[in-house]
């Protein structure tokens, strides 16, 4: 658990959430300080978006409770949803509306009154880049504007607290670095939880992570400690300067090199001939010489050698291994 | 009640912009014209009872099917489309949810009814007409109205789709309609009590021009308790 200083500002206590016999959620407890920009992690069907309703008090917990901005979801659902700004999962809109007339609505029921409405629209428009769309109907809109349109409206009162399920959920590559750029922006000022399972952008954007599986909380750190946690990991391809190598070997002229915890053979690299070897360090030390003198030592040519930075994949996959996919 | 106001305007431009509105508007205004006159001709008087009382062959009938084709979407094209989350995480209530929708329904109904008010007007042209029962009929065909339409704001909380919730709710407004010819069949007691829940018995008094407190009664208690359960119905949501 990672230290949580100042107030918290989401949180959540021991929520459980059930659909008949099935357990969705079970006992989920975290908090997000003021200014933080949580990444909320999981497989798919982990339970994610259904904590996330919870606490957007759009879903009552079996049991716990939410509370948001200090204020109890269930005691005062309204309060709380005034200080949220939402993007459910998927982003639904009204296909029907023209995207300005939605953007009004969504401000008129947010309480914006009409004066503030017209700047905050202006400033919503140019952060999310809808200048362009406002007149068309949302469902003639791209996937990408379709989403900007939903952080627009999120937006649009100037909550203290954004969650977004899934914000970059099927947008193309280009879309997602701008999403992911605005978010870093809005994280500046305003605390964010955001649920996704693509895992380069929890390290992109989030300060802490909350890894779900299960219905459960597996991991609550900042990115930071996640992924530093497992030692380097060494891709290592090499060939044999005369004549043919044994792989057994050279994996054990590897395996002795200090500072390496394990070899295990990768599959056959494009050149012939050739090995691949991924080689995990042991803790925070670097073998990258010594693995070379071995080489050289050894009479084998390193082709390749190049050092992955411990990913939160290997993290995320430890912690959540066994999901297959009849269980998402 | 300003949220209620966002909510029933957002809902009424929804049904302008897609042609439901019109449908229903040019439906309701030839199919009434045709039952009304082919009746007046017949008796040759200026009466416009016909638009008002209950038959197999009346408006009255016509919004048995209309009603709930209105209200069929007003909830459950949210739930399959997901946006009932995005309203429903919205700093408002389930209550104002639904009396948004619900007021932007009986609207377009109110606008299709008096659109009708053409043709009392064109038929006072042709022999002297007494506007009492007239607007007597008016205020029951509304209320007949308002009643129905609730049954179909409930029955669209029920389901995500649309089909299913224009079935179950006609099933119910015509139960409730026809049950007044049924009664006939029953013994006296039990005729009696079907004959109150009747929504044609009710429509059949205030056609004959008589605002009776009890026919209003009738109709606002069903309204209100249509209206009642639809908001236990949208916030027992399950996802």
């Amino acid at each position: 658990m990672a230290d949580v200083a100042g107030e918290s500002i989401i949180e959540a206590r021991g929520l459980r959430k059930e659909y008949g016999a099935t357990v969705a959620v079970d006992d989920v407890s975290f908090r997000v300080a003021r200014g933080e920009v949580v990444g909320f992690l999981g497989p798919n069907g982990a339970g994610k978006s259904t904590t996330m309703k919870m606490l957007t008090g759009y879903l009552r917990p079996t049991r716990g409770a939410a509370v948001v901005g200090g204020i109890p979801v269930a005691e005062d659902p309204l309060g709380a949803q005034r200080k949220i700004g939402y993007l459910p999962e998927s982003a639904p809109l009204y296909d029907e509306m023209m995207v300005i007339d939605f953007l009004h609505f969504v401000g008129e029921l947010r309480g914006v009154d009409a004066a503030t409405r017209q700047t905050r629209l202006r400033t919503v428009c140019q952060r999310c880049g809808l200048a362009d769309v406002l007149g068309k109907d949302i469902g003639q809109l791209s996937k990408g504007y379709r989403q900007r349109v939903g952080l627009a409206q999120a937006l649009l009162h100037d909550p203290d607290v954004l969650i977004l399920d899934e914000p970059t959920s099927g947008l193309d590559p280009n879309q997602i670095v701008e999403i992911r750029q605005l978010i870093r922006e809005l994280g500046k000022d305003k605390t964010i939880l955001l649920s996704t399972h693509i895992l380069p952008e929890v390290q992109a954007s989030c300060t802490r992570v909350i890894i779900i599986h299960r219905g459960s909380v597996v991991a609550d750190d900042s990115t930071a400690a996640l992924t530093g946690g497992a030692g380097a990991l060494i891709q290592l391809v090499v060939a044999s300067a005369n004549g043919a190598l044994d792989p057994t070997q050279v994996r054990a002229r590897l395996a002795a090199v200090p500072g390496v915890r394990s070899v295990e053979p990768q599959p056959q690299p494009s050149e012939a001939g050739a090995l691949a070897f991924l080689v995990r360090a042991d803790g925070a030390g670097d073998p990258r010489a010594d693995l070379f003198r071995a080489a050289v030592a050894g009479g084998f040519v390193l082709l390749e050698l190049h050092r992955e930075k411990a990913s939160l994949e290997q993290t995320f996959r430890s912690l959540t291994k066994g999901e297959g996919l009849a269980d998402a | 009640m300003r949220n209620v106001l966002a909510i029933m305007k957002r809902e009424l431009r929804a049904y302008f912009d897609a042609p439901v509105a019109y449908i229903v508007l040019v439906a309701f205004l030839v199919v009434a014209g045709w039952m009304l006159f082919s009746q007046v001709f017949l008796i040759d008087r200026a009466d416009v009872r016909g638009l008002f009382a209950p038959s197999p062959f009346s408006p009255s009938l016509l919004l048995v099917i209309l009603a709930p084709a209105v209200t069929m979407r007003l909830v459950a094209e949210e739930r399959k489309t997901g946006t009932i989350e995005l309203l429903t995480t919205l700093p408002v209530t389930d209550t104002q949810v639904i009396l948004g929708k619900y007021l932007a329904a009986l609207g377009l109904l109110t606008i299709a009814l008096l659109a009708t008010l053409a043709y009392p007007i064109t038929i006072s042209f042709l022999g002297p007409l007494d506007w009492g029962p007239v607007l007597a009929g008016y205020v029951g065909l509304i209320l007949f109205a308002a009643a129905l339409l609730a049954i179909g704001v409930f029955c669209s909380t029920l389901t995500d789709n649309q089909i299913v919730a224009f079935i179950v709710a006609f099933i119910l407004c015509a139960a409730l309609y026809f049950v007044f010819w049924l009664q006939i069949l029953l013994p006296q007691s039990l005729g009696a009590i079907l004959e109150y829940a009747s929504v044609s018995f009710h429509l059949d008094n205030m056609a004959r021009g008589v605002i009776d407190t009890r026919d209003i009664v009738y109709y606002l208690s069903l309204v209100i308790a249509a209206l009642f359960l639809s908001v236990q119905s949208l916030s027992r949501r399950h996802a």
